[in-house]
């Protein structure tokens, strides 16, 4: 498959580019920052992303959805992330959805709907501490009759305050550090013994402590197997890193294309700024950049959906590459904006806060390239 | 079985019946590569037969068209060609800078006499080109170029001076830019002229480089002449095929960011300087973390290389996009010798000695600072970029 978008993709992106331009630009996130929502996304909009197929785009046909992939995907996350939308599809049309595919048809046969419909969000509950280490987990399920008694503490879950269908990472065998011992839950909304402590993060979106204290679930809420859940939590970290990959290119790129345009409208000494090669240098050198960091999103999104086995390992350079050049692209975007870039008033500014969140979602640049290091023997 | 599977079977077996075996093991070094002429001498029995059995079929330059002896493959299986080789190691047949850069040049702007006289000889590897473009006064500035060419009816008379020609000494004939019209703006007065390099007027000097390699001459012209049926495309109009041209050369030294070139993986070479931790990490942690980002983003330009390669052949993409691989490319590739030494400590420091293979990690490390100034700096690159695919002003 040649590593361009098909005519069916460039399509699809026409009609979202228009669809979040339209009903999400930056003004939308704005208002709702600006209103202190305590939701963190508007749930008439997330009705809409339904309705435009968004929200089912990785279930079969079958299912409800639109049967297609993560390049599809990954052409909405951009869009979502040129405009800063606060949007639940990472977690929930994608992550969330990526993960059930692996468990029982009890799973999807009661989410998939809901989430095809817009009517339900799900978030990630895997990171413990302030870094991403998926295999550090800690928090423990016991095993309870016929279920399953969680208990620990999960950080950094976007949407986890108001999620109705949370993907939990527990350990049901082995230490914090092992792969094996790890199993996937699914729990929903209210569950008894849970506490959510939602906080608001510098780029305005909200994410959730949670608290477990011994929350009961069936052995109906395993996703794949107990202690087998590495497999189905890889799927969902590749499916989330992917996708928050290609948010980030789109946020850089947005901090790109407002920057150039900026360097073209702005006059100082009589003349635009952009015609001064010290900054015309720094933005051929930052498009270079992000074309590099394009193609390894490309690639990583056309491998999962091939599912071929070099996924893994495109997967996390693309998360690696465009933690890189999305916080160049932001840096550079706020210092050629100058004393307008440090005022609430410009935009640049909010991409330089949407870049640093997505930076640290489901591990940044440093925790992937260490990983590929270690895989490779050193 | 598809027409595709089935130009593949045929190929692994002319192949496995027609590559020497020692066609086979990996160059050592660029002397050991094969660039054809008048002057070369063959460093085997093996090398030679190789070239002429690839050249009979026209693979040495699989997609021209046979009418120029070409292989007048499409590009599916030009490809499955490439792989077919790459399958079982064998070199290429033929390098040379009449495939890579005069060839297309003379398939989009030459007559039909020019290609039918030109490009077999280039096929078959019997005449080798060198590009005339830099001269002393013009570099980065290419278009200020002075050599000047005068008409004199059925030919040209040229004097100047060229520098930076790669292998001048070695080449047979000279493909150049020249000055015909003086009062014209510089870049409306420049012609593409092709012509013999045996010619008393010719006179090519090595020059000694850093690396104590010496790929590059300062080449004279005192009254050399250059028949007018060499003259490519329309008098005054040479800016247009030289700006073709150096998209070809661009896309070509953007390939260097690859790496490649065999040998041990960095991180293996570091471990043999540095050791390792109990946990197979390596011992020293900032070498370890520079390695570790420069793999990352080889790994993420080999996929934009693809897409690069992909959008080329689909007619998309910026028309100044080899610009931007060009610059990335090399600048990788310097991090990468960068790295190289790094890793090698003292042992890489080596000149001349047997264990260094005559100082091959150090004068390749020196090489590679050429990277990013032949075939247009950097700078003229980012320069590129800003002005045809950002349009910032000027």
């Amino acid at each position: 498959m040649p590593l361009y978008l098909t005519e069916d993709q460039e399509m699809l992106r026409d009609s979202a580019e228009g669809f979040v331009r339209e009903k999400a630009p930056v003004a939308h996130m704005r208002k709702l920052r600006d209103a202190d929502d305590g939701t963190g996304y508007d749930p008439a909009l997330w009705r809409e992303f339904a309705e435009m197929g968004f929200t089912s785009i990785l279930m079969s046909e079958d299912e409800g959805g639109l049967g297609l992939g993560h390049v599809e995907a990954g052409v909405v996350m951009e869009e979502i992330g040129k405009n800063l939308t606060p949007s639940p599809l990472l977690s929930t049309g994608i992550a969330a959805v990526a993960a059930l595919k692996h468990g029982g048809a009890q799973h999807r046969d009661k989410w998939y709907p809901k989430i095809a419909a817009g009517e339900a969000v799900a978030a990630i509950a895997v990171d413990e501490g302030a870094k991403h280490d998926p295999a550090a987990t800690a928090m423990t399920a016991a095993r309870s009759g016929n279920g399953f008694k969680l208990s620990g503490r999960k950080t950094f879950v976007t949407h986890g305050h108001v999620a109705d269908l949370l993907i939990v990472a527990a350990r049901t065998g082995g230490s914090a550090g092992d792969a094996d011992g790890i199993t996937l839950f699914a729990v929903e909304k209210g569950a008894k013994g849970l506490k959510a402590d939602p906080r608001r993060l510098a780029d305005a979106s909200i994410a959730a402590r949670l608290e477990f204290d011994n929350v009961e679930v069936t052995a109906d809420a395993v996703i794949g197997e107990v202690d087998g859940g590495w497999g189905p939590l890889n799927a969902l970290l590749g499916a989330g890193r992917a996708a928050a990959s290609a948010e980030m290119l789109g946020v850089g790129q947005g901090a790109a294309d407002i920057t150039v345009n900026y360097l073209k409208e702005r006059k100082q000494f009589g003349v635009p700024i952009g015609s001064f090669q010290a900054l015309q240098h720094r933005a051929a050198h930052l498009y270079a950049e992000l074309e590099v960091a394009r193609a390894a999103v490309l690639k990583a999104q056309q491998l999962l959906d091939e599912g071929s086995e070099k996924a893994h390992k495109a997967v996390h350079v693309a998360k690696a590459m465009t933690g890189w050049t999305t916080t160049l692209a932001v840096q550079e975007g706020v210092q050629m904006h100058a004393g307008v870039g440090m005022t609430d008033e410009y935009d640049i500014g909010l991409y330089m806060k949407r870049g640093r969140t997505l930076a640290e979602l489901f591990g940044d640049a440093n925790y992937h390239a260490d990983r590929l290091a270690r895989e490779a023997g050193y | 079985m598809s027409d595709l599977d089935t130009f593949r079977a045929d190929t692994r077996a002319w192949l496995e019946e027609n590559c020497p075996a020692e066609m086979r093991q990996p160059a050592r070094g660029d002397g050991d590569a094969c660039w054809g002429g008048r002057k070369f001498e063959f460093s085997s029995d093996a090398q030679k037969q190789w070239l002429e059995r690839m050249a009979a079929k026209g693979w040495t330059a699989p997609m021209w068209p046979a009418d120029y002896g070409g292989g007048g493959l499409s590009a599916a299986e030009a490809k499955v060609l490439q792989q077919e080789m790459a399958r079982i190691n064998a070199r290429p047949p033929l390098s040379s800078f009449g495939i890579w850069m005069l060839g297309p040049a003379l398939l989009k702007f030459g007559t039909e006499a020019q290609k039918k006289e030109h490009l077999p000889p280039i096929v078959r590897g019997e005449i080798r080109w060198c590009q005339g473009y830099s001269e002393p006064g013009a570099g980065s500035d290419l278009a200020g170029l002075q050599t000047k060419a005068v008409d004199r009816g059925d030919h040209y008379i040229i004097n100047g001076q060229k520098v930076w020609t790669s292998y001048a000494d070695q080449a047979d004939w000279i493909f150049c830019l020249v000055r015909t019209d003086p009062s014209a703006p510089k870049h409306k007065g420049i012609s593409f002229v092709l012509f013999d390099m045996d010619q008393p007027g010719v006179e090519a000097r090595p020059i000694k480089l850093i690396s104590g390699y010496s790929f590059f001459c300062e080449t004279y012209f005192t009254d050399a002449r250059a028949e007018k049926k060499n003259l490519v495309y329309e008098e005054n109009k040479g800016w247009d095929v030289a700006k073709y041209l150096l998209g070809h050369e661009r896309e070509m030294i953007s390939g260097m960011g690859l790496g490649g070139g065999g040998g041990k993986p960095l991180p293996a070479m570091a471990k043999d300087a540095v050791g390792e931790e109990a946990d197979g990490r390596l011992a020293d942690p900032l070498l370890r973390a520079e390695i570790a980002m420069f793999e990352v983003r080889s790994a993420a330009y080999r996929a934009q290389a693809e897409r690069f390669a992909d959008e080329f052949k689909a007619g998309r993409g910026n028309p100044a996009q080899p610009s931007m691989m060009k610059y990335y490319g090399t600048e990788l590739n310097k991090r990468r010798n960068e790295l190289v030494m790094a890793a090698g400590g003292s042992d890489a420091l080596e000149w001349d000695s047997e264990e260094s293979g005559g100082g091959k990690k150090a004068r390749d490390w020196l090489r590679s600072k050429g990277n990013s100034v032949e075939g247009g700096t950097s700078e003229i690159q980012l320069n590129i970029i800003s002005k045809r695919i950002l349009e910032l002003p000027s």
